[in-house]
């Protein structure tokens, strides 16, 4: 899938997130905001590469600002984001 | 069908409220993706309460999803997401005529023949908010077999009637005693509109016992604080299971002995009696109260 535009999806509610996404520059490339990010730092970003491989994206610029999401939210900001960002504006 | 007494609205994009949704007590929880979603925020909400169902899915309570109208341009896609979940029901909202139903009914049997889903097995819980839908009420429910029940939006029908909405209710008065004779008539379920005061404890008992008493199966709510209330006001007391019981044993008694025509404490039993304790009973064990804890409750 390939990104054309830069979106955003999700709020900083507690419990939620704010993922926005970019078109990349031939990979992946990944930033972490998080309130537990020394605890769950890998397991945020397994989640989020995870996420990219089901859509199926190989080439983005995505960076998550993590408000103690649990892992179907952030699947779910995340694929919000891409759908999005399939539009070109 | 399980028995449903308390329904409770949780808004579709708001991860905070939804992942509690089953501790709140709800008999059924509705995944809203329709007014407390923002257009802008529709394609969020549809993933995410497609994502809570797949991934999260409430133990304790059932599953029920309001989806956007069906003149709306997301309708369809809620449903090609939501549908293969198989919820508990579908809410599709300002449902107004059979011919709506009709419509719903077959854009429904489209997406279970894509998704492989035994057509016919998704059902409807048909949201009454305008005068047209009221009025027809009972070829609503009688449209489609998916019509499981009715429920009742005193929000927006007080906007299409014109007037204001009040605590007393007399303005749904009337909505509210019709929407429950067509349910009955055409034998399916038939819920309350929401109590809107979150912090009127003794408003909501009243408005529960109201609908109650006219013949609503159960009622929704807006404010997990209800819930409890709503549960209590539509749950049978041990006084009426007890009852319930002493009236089938007698029956029971009463064939066995060739008997025709039997009294319970001077009062003769007749069918709609009977009818009433199996319907009691039923309700009892639905909600976990069975004949021994009943019985165990004798010695308290």
């Amino acid at each position: 899938m390939e990104i054309l535009s830069s979106a955003v999806s999700g709020t900083m509610e507690s419990s939620d997130c704010m993922v926005s996404v970019s078109p990349g520059s031939g990979k992946i490339e990944i930033q972490i905001e998080s309130i537990v990010l020394n605890q769950f730092g890998d397991e945020l970003k397994k989640t989020i590469e995870n996420t990219l491989k089901e859509l199926d994206v190989s080439n983005v610029k995505i960076s998550l600002f993590d408000r103690g999401a649990l892992d179907l939210v952030i699947k779910s900001r995340i694929e919000c984001a891409i759908e999005r960002a399939k539009e070109k504006k | 069908m399980k028995i449903i007494r308390s329904m409770l609205f949780l808004p579709g994009n708001k991860p905070n409220i939804l992942i509690h949704g089953d501790e709140l007590l709800a008999d059924a929880i509705i995944f809203d993706l329709e007014d407390s979603v923002s257009i802008s925020e529709k394609d969020a909400a549809r993933i995410l309460v497609r994502n809570m169902i797949k991934d999260y899915r409430p133990i304790s309570s059932e599953i029920i999803v309001r989806v956007n109208a069906i003149e709306t341009e997301f309708f369809k896609k809620d449903l090609r997401e939501i549908i293969p979940l198989k919820p508990f029901m579908i809410m599709p909202p300002k449902v107004s005529s059979k011919e709506m139903v009709n419509d719903i009914d077959a854009q429904i049997s489209e997406i279970e023949k894509e998704t492989n889903i035994e057509v016919g097995s998704t059902n409807l819980i048909c949201l009454l908010e305008t005068a047209k839908g009221i009025e027809n009420a009972y070829e609503i429910a009688t449209a489609s077999k998916r019509v499981k029940a009715l429920f009742l939006g005193g929000e927006d029908l007080t906007s299409d009637l014109e007037c204001k909405r009040t605590k007393e209710g007399n303005e749904i008065d009337y909505a509210r005693k019709r929407i429950v004779l067509a349910a009955k008539a055409a034998s399916v379920f038939v819920y309350d509109t929401p109590f809107t005061d979150v912090n009127d404890d003794e408003g909501i008992i009243q408005d529960a016992k109201y609908a109650a008493s006219l013949g609503f199966s159960g009622k929704s709510s807006i404010a997990p604080r209800h819930i409890p209330f709503i549960n209590e006001v539509f749950s049978p007391t041990i006084e009426e299971i007890k009852y319930a019981y002493d009236v089938l044993n007698i029956i029971e008694e009463a064939k066995k002995k060739g008997q025709g025509v039997v009294a319970l404490n001077g009062k003769m039993i007749d069918a709609p009696v009977v009818s009433r304790a199996k319907k009691v009973i039923s309700m009892a064990e639905s909600i976990g109260l069975n004949k021994n804890i009943i019985n165990d409750s004798e010695g308290l």
